[in-house]
């Protein structure tokens, strides 16, 4: 089995892995970062989104090999101590969520769209949320959070 | 999903060597499409190879009237490029449609033509902008490069190393997309390039297709009005849960009519 290894949220991590372990797993399973979520079989929720080498992707659709040497940061990285990253705490402020399962996707694929896109409208909002499926239908406090963070940030 | 070997090597010459000495081996470049795939089993190669490392596959370069992006470009980076934007603003819309921003951060130019999904985006900017496809061995025109659903000239071990583009005139491009998968029902785009216009139509079809008769409507007058009684007939398009034959025929004319309008 190889042995993959890759920085996480910082710090870096080492672990052996089938060369068919998705990312999501290595991440859940073998480093036991479970805030990374799996909610389909298809590449379409989003409920995996971390960054890698800076840009959202879904680490259901990512090898962990593919990820060999690269950074990765994950819902667990973004708070400073106590501290909620703005857009945690704008989904906290304006109930972003209702389960919560959605949510670290969500807000890692929030943290990318305000980095590329620092001041966006809500259809912008909208669209760059295409990859990303809430099952509680909350996506109008989701907009508002993001569209709140933006302005805090 | 089935365990495999992994390899990642660093020239063409290497990934060519694995393509040829392995039992079932399978390029992967963004694995948008593959790893789905293989996470269903409908795919289980022996050999996994990596083209993330080899060198001579990225960049987009803009000499004169052609653009070339080579085959790792990702959608993203092609949506986002200065130079793409400014010499076929509709290529660079093209790729900024295509899914959702995460997969556009992975999936890859070379990927989505090898592929060659019926409803997908590139294959209608390829043929409708007569582009060349670069390979480790020969050069392919669009028109020869796709021969139906999932079928293109490619050879078992063949690598896509690029895409020249030349730079048109006008072009646009407008999708009607999936409401769940965001692929094409429709997409066409339309390219207007020296004094010849060629129309391009994915999604509607088993593979991307021309309409000539829209082409020599829009050659003599580029407008919305001349092509809008232009239709293509429905016998052999696609027909599923999300639309009929003839609603496809008749999303062909309306996107065509709105491409042409977006043209720039
Ligand atoms: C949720 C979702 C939504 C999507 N929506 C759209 C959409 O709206 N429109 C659209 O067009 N696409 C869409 N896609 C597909 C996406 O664009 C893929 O990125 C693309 O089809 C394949 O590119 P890839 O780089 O990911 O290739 P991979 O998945 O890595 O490979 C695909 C195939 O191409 C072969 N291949 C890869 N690179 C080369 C090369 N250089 N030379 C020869 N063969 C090669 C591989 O062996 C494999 O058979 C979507 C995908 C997902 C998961
Ligand atoms: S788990 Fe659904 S997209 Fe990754
Ligand atoms: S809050 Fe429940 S899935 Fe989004």
């Amino acid at each position: 089995m190889p042995t993959v290894t890759m920085t996480v949220n910082g710090k870096q991590r080492s672990a052996e892995a089938e060369t068919r372990t998705l990312l999501v797993s290595f991440l859940r399973e073998q480093l036991g970062l479970t805030g990374t979520h799996v909610g389909c079989d298809t590449s379409q929720c989003g409920a995996c989104v971390v960054h890698v080498d800076g840009v959202a992707v879904k680490s259901c659709t990512l090898l962990a090999v593919q990820a060999d040497g690269a950074e990765v940061t994950t819902i667990e990285g973004l708070a400073k101590g106590r501290e909620l990253h703005p857009i945690q705490a704008a989904f906290k402020e304006h109930h972003g969520l209702q389960c919560g399962f959605c949510t670290p996707g969500m807000i890692m694929t929030a943290v990318d769209m305000l980095r590329r896109i620092p001041e966006p409208d809500e259809p912008t909002i909208r669209a760059e949320l295409e990859g990303n499926f809430c099952r509680c239908t909350g996506y109008h406090n989701i907009v508002k959070a993001i569209k709140a963070a933006s302005e805090a940030m | 999903m089935y365990e495999f070997d992994y390899h990642t090597p660093q020239t063409i010459d290497d990934a060519r060597a694995l393509l040829s000495g392995r039992d079932d081996p399978k390029l992967l470049a963004g694995g948008q499409t593959l790893l789905p795939t293989m996470k269903q089993r409908l795919a289980a190669p022996s050999d996994l190879i990596d083209l993330r490392k080899v060198t001579g596959l990225d960049g987009i370069t803009g000499a004169g009237d052609t653009l070339r992006i080579g085959a790792m470009v990702r959608h993203a980076a092609v949506a986002a490029s200065d130079e793409v934007r400014q010499a076929i603003p509709a290529l660079a819309a093209l790729a900024g449609g295509i899914g959702d921003p995460l997969v556009r951060h992975r999936g890859t130019l070379g990927g989505s033509i090898a592929n060659n999904d019926p409803s997908a985006d590139y294959p209608a900017g390829c043929l409708a902008l007569a582009a060349t496809i670069s390979t480790d061995r020969r050069e392919i025109g669009a028109d020869e490069f796709f021969l139906g659903m999932f079928e293109t000239a490619l050879e078992e071990d063949e690598i896509i190393t690029g895409v020249a583009f030349p730079v048109p005139r006008k072009a646009g491009y407008a999708k009607f997309p999936n409401p769940a998968s965001r692929y094409a029902m429709v997409g066409v785009f339309v390219a207007q390039t020296g004094n010849a216009v060629r129309v391009a139509v994915t999604g509607a079809g088993p593979g991307v297709f021309r309409v000539p008769a829209m082409e020599t409507a829009l050659a003599s007058d580029f407008s919305a009005q001349a092509i809008a009684d232009i239709s293509v007939p429905s016998d052999g398009l696609l027909e599923d849960l999300h639309g009929s034959a003839e609603y496809r025929a008749n999303l062909v004319t309306v996107m065509a009519k709105r491409a042409v309008q977006s043209a720039l």
